[in-house]
């Protein structure tokens, strides 16, 4: 973690930044394959993890912090990938009687999220 | 499409909601010596609630006060605050250092609780009924 004001003036810029993104891949993925189905949040958060394994494996998480990873990922990648949403979401879909996406959406989340982690964290060259 | 004004009400509202998050971090790693985990979990549980609270708030309404903070506290505030990426994280560590029954319980468990949360926002947030 990286000490006073500018670790966290670069946790809230990178917040920001991560956010953005986020509305940007919503509305690109709401345009593409509509909004009956949450794939905009699944999407960032697919992808958030993948570049939170990888950027672990770089830059030596847990072990070490730096500002690169307050900027990058307790900000942006923490701010990219969302939580909220994705409960609203898939309780909407349980509550409108669409229990099968609300599972689909929950089962896919978990498994591709972890994978994804793993998956970046490969590629980046941490050991398993 | 999300015009500028959404981007700009998102991207304060996530900044803030990150920096929160952190701070939260910061506050368990002083009470418990170590934020992982119930940083992540007390965080998600939070926004999840506060998102359907407000969700429920606004309703149907596109006009008046609360639809106007809509984005920012959505969005932005609740997006930022709460994280997946971490979680996953912390879920992969745990597995890799070897204590798959802690990350099973983690990593399954979190979601039932997170949907129970918005759940329990829901009914919190609907106009007329109380906590």
């Amino acid at each position: 973690m990286s000490g006073g004001i500018v670790g966290l003036v670069l946790v809230a810029v990178g917040g920001a930044l991560g956010g953005m993104a986020r509305l940007a891949v919503g509305d690109l993925m709401a345009h593409w394959l509509g909004r009956g189905f949450p794939w905009g949040t699944l999407t960032v958060n697919v992808l958030g993890c993948l570049a939170i394994g990888a950027l672990a494996t770089a830059l030596g998480w847990p072990i070490a912090s730096s500002p690169a990873w307050s900027l990058l990922a307790v900000g942006g990648l923490g701010g990219f990938t969302t939580v909220s949403s994705f409960s609203l979401q898939t309780l909407t879909l349980w509550q409108e009687g669409r229990s099968g996406p609300a599972v689909v959406n929950g089962l896919a989340t978990l498994v591709a999220g972890v994978a994804a982690t793993a998956l970046g964290w490969w590629l980046a060259g941490g050991g398993a | 499409m999300t015009g500028w004004r959404g981007y700009l009400a998102v991207g304060l509202g996530s900044g803030l909601g990150a920096l929160a998050r952190h701070l939260v971090g910061l506050g368990m790693l002083q009470a418990l010596g170590s934020a992982f985990l119930w940083g992540t979990l007390a965080v998600n549980l939070v926004g999840s609630w506060l998102i359907a609270a407000c969700a429920a708030r606004v309703g149907h309404r596109v006009t008046g006060h609360a639809a106007r903070w809509q984005p920012f506290l959505m969005a932005g505030f609740c997006g930022g605050f709460t994280t997946f990426s971490l979680f996953g994280l912390e879920t992969l560590y745990l597995l890799e250092t070897s204590r798959p029954g802690l990350a099973l319980a983690y990593g399954v468990g979190s979601v039932p609780l997170w949907l129970a949360a918005a759940w329990w926002g829901r009914r919190v947030g609907r106009p007329g009924v109380g906590p």
